[in-house]
């Protein structure tokens, strides 16, 4: 299979990244190079096969229910680019216009 | 400066008689300024941290305490693990103000056992690549000759170990990056069994490949520092239970008897005929000192890499769908709206590989494609962990090469993201199998080292190094690289 540039666009808007022009024609070759490698697969048989996710897959893990000490806020809020009152602050979502919610 | 150039279990009996734990680490520091203008292992240096470290711990001792088992151990540390208060930058622009407010498990077993922090190493950007060359903050050099990439991703690791600037190291190998810089640059590198050693505090990259393991100098400098950091962990619930002995007693036990394989799949075309010999004289030594060798097939191997690639990158997609701008990490200055700050933040933040590597990675699991693709290649995983299990049946150990070629040059490989990958063809099968496996050096072609890769049941990383403890007893010690 070929992916076009409209399948590029498409995968770089699900990934949140913001291509140049010449990334996207990069990667259009990189992907199609390395997405016929894969065609390998198509080869092999794997009719009824299971899959796998993990290798050493164990059991259900559970712990005690049990509160113990976690990050303070004011570490877990130290290295935000933003913050405010013991939140995260990001533009606003819903009225990008709104002065209030932007400042 | 001498004690610097032997195993740290070799200098362990002498420390505190002919050498301070203050003057060893002033030592350590010496040799690092010395070096790194050639070789830029480390990203950053903790002098003053490890002098501090140095003079707490004499007063611990002076102060009636017992000695712990890692004591004066200078160790460096890949710097995707979480270190408090100190840098921890993945190799990326993402990251490059970023410090952990927590340690990484592995982080504090080390200092709790007495390992004295030097610094944090290069690596590939969030330990993605084979070369170093991912890093955002420039690549490491190979000691042997500095036109030479270290391999990756924990190249600075590597490094750092091969030009004695630290005793060990800490690496992650998600499908070959401890083994292959620690072949590249003639140390010794362990990918333990998945879940043996906690991942709390590495920063994630494929979570069901990822696995933290020690760099070091020799077979027993491994084991020492594997005593330390395996075991169960309460914050990584895919560590596992597996009760931990010490490693260090069965260096000695030998081989006789033990059988292991070599699969033709790890000996075909593409494999280096310098590497080829070397691998198979190492194989022939551990024969003479009565392991029994014998043929063994793991049919999947052809298929390992692009099985590796799609599951990998599916999981890249996923942990590093995290770095948005809003919590920690890097932020796009003036974006309006949510969507234009996480899209513009990523394309500052991650450099080319990372991006390649998301891309492939949301598109394999997209709508139209998943079954094709990410579900295809967990069927495949299945069929090569039932390769080893039927392999594993047969012998005790598998041996073959790390890496297909002595190693490459800087710039050689990065117009080629595909001949890249090819690289880690033979460590990838263990990573997706969830199996230990180690890199020990056995060889020298062209002046550069050559590793040995044996790999073991899950869980049997004993009999691992009692394997590799014979070669390194049985082939001739590398030189001192030209430094």
């Amino acid at each position: 299979m070929r992916i076009t540039h409209e399948v590029v666009d498409h995968v770089a808007r699900l990934s949140r990244l913001d291509l140049t022009d010449e990334e996207r024609r990069l990667f259009l070759d990189q992907l199609n190079t390395i997405l016929s490698y894969f065609a390998k697969l198509d080869t092999l048989d794997t009719e009824g096969v299971a899959p796998t996710a993990q290798a050493l897959a164990g059991e259900n893990v559970f712990r005690a229910d049990i509160v113990t000490p976690s990050l303070p806020v004011e570490e877990a809020l130290s290295m935000a680019p933003e913050s405010r009152d013991g939140h995260f602050v990001v533009p606003a979502v819903f009225e990008p216009d709104d002065p209030e919610r932007t400042r | 400066m001498r004690w610097l150039d032997e195993p740290y279990h070799r200098l362990r009996p002498r420390l505190g008689r002919e050498v301070t734990l203050s003057e060893l680490v002033d030592a350590a520091l010496a040799r690092i300024e010395s070096r790194e203008p050639k070789v830029r292992a480390f990203l950053a240096v903790t002098g003053d941290q490890a002098r501090t470290q140095a003079r707490a711990w004499s007063a611990r001792l002076a102060a009636g305490e017992p000695a712990p088992p890692l004591l004066g151990m200078t160790m460096a540390l890949k710097d995707n693990l979480c270190t408090r208060g100190i840098p921890t930058t993945c190799g990326s622009r993402m990251l490059a103000r970023f410090v952990p407010p927590y340690d990484a498990t592995v982080t504090a077993r080390l200092a709790e056992a007495g390992a004295i922090l030097v610094g944090k190493t290069n690596l590939d950007e969030f330990a993605m690549g084979s070369s170093t060359e991912n890093s955002a903050f420039g690549p490491s050099h190979n000691p042997w000759d500095q036109a030479y990439a270290p391999g990756g991703s924990s190249g600075g690791s590597a490094v750092a170990v091969a030009a004695r600037e630290a005793m060990a190291a800490l690496g992650s190998d998600t499908g070959g990056s401890v083994r292959l810089p620690a072949a590249l640059c003639g140390a010794v590198g362990l990918k333990p069994t998945y879940g043996r050693v906690s991942r709390y505090g590495l920063v994630a990259f494929a979570s069901s490949l990822d696995q933290v393991g020690p760099i070091t100098r020799d077979v027993t400098d491994c084991a020492l520092v594997l005593n330390v950091i395996a075991g169960r962990d309460e914050l990584d619930s895919t560590s596992a239970e597996a009760s931990v002995p010490d490693f260090t007693r069965a260096l000695a036990g030998g081989v006789a008897g033990l059988r292991i394989g070599l699969p033709a799949e790890f000996f075909g075309p593409g494999l280096d005929a310098a590497v080829k010999s070397s691998v198979l004289a190492a194989v022939r030594s551990l024969e003479a000192a009565g392991a029994r060798v014998q043929d063994v097939s793991l049919p999947a191997v052809e298929y390992a890499l692009p099985t590796y690639c799609l599951i990998a990158c599916a999981e890249v997609s996923s942990n590093l769908a995290r770095y948005d701008g809003v919590a920690y990490g890097h932020r796009a200055a003036g974006a309006k709206d949510l969507y234009t700050l996480c899209a513009r933040t990523r394309e500052e933040g991650f450099g080319a590989e990372a991006k390649r590597r998301i891309m492939l990675g949301t598109f394999a699991l997209s709508a139209g494609h998943y079954e094709g693709f990410y579900r295809k290649a967990q069927q495949v995983r299945t069929l090569l962990r039932g390769d080893f299990e039927r392999a594993f049946a047969e012998v005790d150990v598998i041996a073959g090469p790390v890496a297909p070629t002595p190693g490459f040059r800087l710039g050689e490989k990065t117009a080629d993201p595909l001949q890249m990958y090819l690289i880690d063809t033979y460590t990838i099968p263990a990573n997706l199998a969830g199996l230990p496996a180690i890199s020990v050096p056995c060889g020298f072609a062209a002046g550069l080292p050559i590793g040995l890769q044996l790999i073991a049941r899950a869980f049997d990383e004993a009999t691992l190094l009692r394997a590799a403890f014979a070669v390194e007893q049985a082939v001739p010690p590398l030189p001192e690289p030209p430094l």
